[in-house]
């Protein structure tokens, strides 16, 4: 069934129109060509197609872009500042922090996403102290909040160092 | 995926109206479980009736010094917010070991009690399995037998619930407010999901159309020295072969107060009322942890897949109990 929606999207409106079955991961990748997010299993398993909605980050695979109508959307292309690098971004090529580079996008967005939420003192499952008002992200708390990004490559041995760069510089 | 009608309605009694009289008819609200479903077409939802702006998003104070969890509030929202980290640590820690933050910024207070088993069978429209339709077998038993329950299962269904966040309500006798055709109503989280019996279809005992619309924390002072425990295939983003929710008081060498739940044991959150009757009123010892946990698990009925799992319980539930009032000492 086709309904008309509105997406914003990396700071711009875009009018649709959509079978209600499409998720936002489609939308975004067949609908508005921003192949940035990935699809990875399609089923919230991976993390590759992690965007920010309403400055969150979601698995957008799991979100029906009906249901995503009029939220504020993020992609990997979109931290960039125009031709600048968002720092994360920056980090990941400096340390090499990916092989095949296709869970990347969503490592990054992730990361970004991470890094604010630890800022706003939200816990994680291993912080010892659940009433501490402020987080320390070692390389435990970041391996623990970025458990839902997996990489087939394994590159976590740079991945996390490239994180601790930008959020314990 | 089945095409489906989406909806927005404009309040909760016409949701409940619309899905009250169509039977193709599902409540969506954070979706991380549903839309799942809906690719593999175990679910196939008619008409999708989005209620997720129609319930609060708030946490507020109640009278008697507990709290109100609206519906709506994201999980993520539930674990960050400083009254429960402080009254209710084990809900925190319960919730931040499920799914990942992606998953927890979506999903929702009230969909997290009625997420479906990872059973993988019910998972798989290929095989038979009555909770996915009724009277068609089940292919677990003598199957992947690893993920099954081992306390209130039945013949029909030997699958677990899969919710962290249940564990810890059970645990706090946390109680849901509903609406739905019939009107309001208040149900206990340790009587809204059920066992399997003879008829494993029905997780829950919510009737057709009735909404979550908020969950109530009681005040509970010995929930402020809590912990949970998950134990796992890997060390995050996986689901429990056993959790432990718990939280005890102890004065003057004695327990004064005790709660004890347990995840991926059981077709429900297991609220673990036999060990903590046998705790109440007893020297805080390591041999009347082990004695009230093995008292729990006496009931067990464990597969040739899953016996490690009953052993694993009571070693959880006695290393939690030691923590717990090492720490209180």
């Amino acid at each position: 069934m086709d309904v008309e929606i509105l997406l914003r999207v990396d700071g711009k409106e875009h009018r649709l129109t959509v079978d209600t079955r499409t998720t936002l991961l489609d939308a975004l990748r067949e609908r508005l060509g921003n192949t940035s997010p990935k699809k990875g299993c399609d089923h919230g398993q991976c993390g590759a197609c992690t965007v920010l909605m309403n400055g969150q980050r979601v698995t957008s695979c799991l979100v029906l872009a009906v249901a995503g109508e009029g939220a504020e959307i993020v992609t990997a292309e979109g931290l960039a500042e125009g031709d600048e690098l968002h720092p994360v971004q920056r980090a990941f090529i400096a340390h090499d922090a990916f092989q095949c580079g296709y869970c990347t996008p969503g490592q990054v967005v992730s990361a970004v996403a991470m890094m604010r939420e630890a800022q706003a003192g939200w816990p994680s499952v291993v912080t010892e102290d659940l009433d501490a008002d402020v987080v320390v992200l070692d390389d435990r708390e970041i391996a623990e909040r970025m458990s839902g990004n997996l990489c087939r490559c394994a590159a976590y041995a740079n991945i996390v160092p490239a994180i601790a760069e930008v959020a314990r510089p | 995926m089945k095409p489906f009608r989406y909806e927005r309605a404009d309040d909760v009694a016409s949701a409940v109206a619309t899905v009250t009289d169509d039977p193709r008819a599902a409540f969506l609200a954070g979706g991380t479980n549903l839309v799942d479903l809906m690719k593999m077409e175990v679910a196939t939802p008619g008409v999708l009736v989005d209620v997720r702006h129609l319930v609060s998003h708030d946490i507020e104070d109640l009278p008697d010094g507990g709290l109100r969890i609206g519906a709506g509030v994201s999980n993520s929202m539930v674990a960050a917010d400083r009254r429960i980290r402080r009254l209710y640590p084990m809900l925190s820690q319960a919730i931040l070991a499920g799914a990942s933050y992606q998953l927890r910024n979506l999903a929702t207070a009230g969909g997290n009690f009625l997420q479906r088993t990872r059973c993988v069978y019910y998972r798989d429209i290929a095989t038979p399995c009555n909770k996915r339709e009724p009277g068609s077998g089940c292919s677990a038993r003598g199957g992947h037998e690893r993920d099954l329950a081992i306390l209130g299962a039945s013949e029909a269904c030997a699958a677990t619930h899969p919710s962290d966040m249940a564990v810890a309500m059970a645990a706090v006798d946390a109680v849901v407010h509903t609406q739905g055709p019939a009107g309001e109503r208040t149900i206990p989280v340790n009587e809204l999901l059920r066992l399997p019996g003879d008829e494993p279809w029905r997780d829950n005992v919510l009737e057709r159309g009735e909404l979550i619309t908020a969950v109530d924390l009681p005040p509970l002072a010995v929930a402020a020295n809590s912990r949970y425990r998950k134990v796992r295939d890997r060390a995050s983003y996986a689901f429990a072969l056993v959790s432990v929710a718990a939280a005890v008081e102890v004065a003057d060498g004695l327990v004064r107060d005790v709660r004890l739940a347990l995840g991926g044991v059981a077709h429900k959150p297991w609220r673990a009322f036999t060990a903590e009757q046998a705790l109440l009123g007893a020297p805080a010892t390591e041999e009347n942890f082990h004695a009230a946990a093995e008292a729990e698990l006496a009931g067990a009925r464990p597969l040739p897949g899953n016996a490690f799992k009953v052993p694993l319980a009571a070693n959880t539930i006695v290393s939690m109990l030691r923590a717990l009032t090492e720490e209180a000492r």
